[in-house]
């Protein structure tokens, strides 16, 4: 089977600064799948090449083919989602403008089935997205993100300043979306107790390079991973 | 007080025209940083396209002026794709030293092809005036102001409760987002120009009628509309239209009132006004104090 995203020695670069040294990785059909690593280890960049915000050498495949061109909209079109690190939502806007625009490539957008995810979002539609709090936020931009029937959602560090709970509250609400929907995830997270709790698979990223990959299982009960990552 | 209410409608007059031009700067400032200081050349230019439509052409004004409406347009929109895109990359200074010569390019192209020399251009609206109550309304100035701010509303519109309009404000508030949802942001910038030079044709065609046609009728309006849109504050749309019609009963009042503000002394004021705003609120009646990392 062909794996729904597949890089393939993918590298790029900061004008002089290499942040990717041939990453290869794979996410299939349905799955989600996390990839770990420490600060600067490259784990933005690497979602960064895929949806076309950076500039990268090397093959990224969407289904088997590659993309048609690496611009973030021609990526978004084929069905990649990425909520950047920071959400992107545009916080001068309302909830309900936000979800439109998350909308904008579907022409007949189904906001229900994004309500039945997320039913709190229709009492506050009229709301400045700026003022909702973070993890309302995040869980706009997921709602957003959703709303464009992606086939694969990429997610960079969901968690970020978020409480315990709600970061619980985040993870449940994806694993929801990959289990329920089909929705394949991959997601980047500093967190990784929580993010080899929802992942099925798991990349560890150090400077640039894949340097374990393996089931959640697998990772969890490797030693080095274990005092790198889990802290324990 | 009947000279007074006929200062502020015909201040109101001014101020709209000011205000469509000042919204046109914005339009485009907002969603690039980039002032478009041929934003009053070009809308000179189109004027000229109407007129020879009328004059040579056997157009009827209101058929010149939507066939104006469409041709200014493109224009914005061609000009955009050719002419300012490449420069995306550059520095913002770099594309506005490019209006810069699309100014002057403007200018002397206009008086290339009609001749410098001043023309009448017809007005829409009759030279009569209604009387309300002793007050002579002049129909010139209502029917001005009624077509200008009836096409801001028309824009208003569309920003509001279109998806393209909404992806418009998206894209100049947050452009890598908007992109990332799939929306081709470039091609948004060029319609913003289209809408701008169309915006700027009503302006110049508004305007023709009082100060007759000319290649360099508009600069004194592109001033003022500067003023009008530091006024309002460069990033509000809505400050743009109000601060034009502040600026033009203000203008109008003092002509009116403080004998010395004679029409020689009008731009002084207005600039005076820019200088004093820049000082005392620099983001503008509407305007946010933007913080910038440095
Ligand atoms: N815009 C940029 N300009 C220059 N260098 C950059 C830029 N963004 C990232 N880098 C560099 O590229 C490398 C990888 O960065 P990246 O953001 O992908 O790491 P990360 O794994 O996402 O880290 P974090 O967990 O801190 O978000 C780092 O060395 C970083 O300094
Ligand atoms: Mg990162």
């Amino acid at each position: 089977m062909t794996p729904l995203l597949e890089l393939s020695e993918v590298s790029a670069r900061y004008g002089q600064v290499a942040a990717l040294h041939g990453v290869s990785l794979t996410v299939d059909e349905g799955e989600m799948v996390a990839l770990l690593g420490a600060n600067g280890a490259g784990k933005t960049t690497t979602l960064r090449a895929v949806s076309g915000t950076v500039r990268k050498s090397g093959d990224v495949l969407v289904a088997g083919k590659r993309l048609r061109r690496a611009t973030p909209e021609s990526v978004a079109r084929d069905g990649v989602a990425h909520v950047p690190e920071g959400r992107g939502i545009f916080s001068e806007l309302t909830v309900w403008e936000n979800l439109r625009m998350g909308a904008y490539m579907v022409r007949r957008p189904d906001f229900k089935v994004v309500l039945d995810y997320f039913p709190w979002l229709e009492s506050r539609r009229n709301q400045q997205a700026g003022t909702l709090s973070g993890g309302e936020q995040q869980m706009l931009a997921l709602a957003r993100a959703f709303l464009a029937r992606p086939r694969l959602l990429m997610l960079d560090e969901p968690s970020l300043g978020l409480a315990p709970l709600v970061t619980r509250e985040v993870f449940r609400v994806v694993s929801d979306l990959n289990e329920k929907e089909g929705l394949a995830v991959l997601v980047v997270e500093q967190n990784a107790a929580t993010a080899l709790a929802a992942a099925q698979r798991a990349y560890v990223l150090e400077t640039g390079r894949v340097v374990v990959t393996g089931t959640a299982d697998e990772l969890r009960s490797n030693d080095a991973v274990r005092t790198a990552y889990l802290g324990y | 007080m009947q000279q007074f209410f006929q200062q502020l409608v015909s201040g109101l007059a001014d101020g709209a025209i000011f205000g469509s031009l000042a919204l046109a700067l914005v339009l485009i400032y907002k969603a690039t940083e980039v002032i478009n200081f041929a934003q009053g050349e070009m809308a000179m230019f189109t004027t000229y396209i109407s007129w020879s439509l009328i004059t040579h052409h056997g157009f009827s004004f209101w058929e010149a002026f939507f066939a104006t409406l469409l041709i200014a347009f493109v224009g914005g929109v061609l000009l955009q794709r050719t002419l300012i895109r490449p420069l995306e990359r550059a520095s913002v200074l770099t594309t506005v030293m490019a209006t810069i010569a699309l100014l002057v390019i403007f200018n002397g192209l206009a008086a290339w092809i009609w001749s410098p020399q001043l023309q009448f251009f017809p007005s829409p609206f009759p030279t009569t005036s209604w009387v309300i109550g002793g007050v002579h309304i002049s129909k010139q100035d209502l029917g001005t102001f009624g077509v200008t701010i009836g096409c801001v509303f028309v824009l208003w519109l569309f920003f509001r409760f279109t998806k393209l309009g909404l992806a418009m404000r998206a894209g100049a508030l947050n452009p890598a987002a908007a992109r990332l949802l799939g929306v081709r942001t470039s091609w948004l910038l060029a319609l913003g120009w289209g809408f701008a030079a169309a915006l700027g044709a009503v302006s110049g065609m508004m305007v023709a009628p009082t100060v007759f046609l000319t290649p360099n009728m508009m600069q004194a309006v592109l001033i003022y509309a500067f003023a009008a849109a530091v006024l309002g504050g460069l990033e509000s749309p809505i400050g743009a239209v109000v601060g034009g019609l502040a600026l033009g009963v203000m203008l109008n009042m003092l002509g009116t009132y403080v004998h010395p503000v004679t029409s020689e002394l009008r731009l002084p004021v207005a600039l005076g006004v820019l200088l004093v705003v820049l000082l005392i609120k620099p983001a503008g009646l509407f305007g946010r104090v933007v913080v910038r990392r440095v």
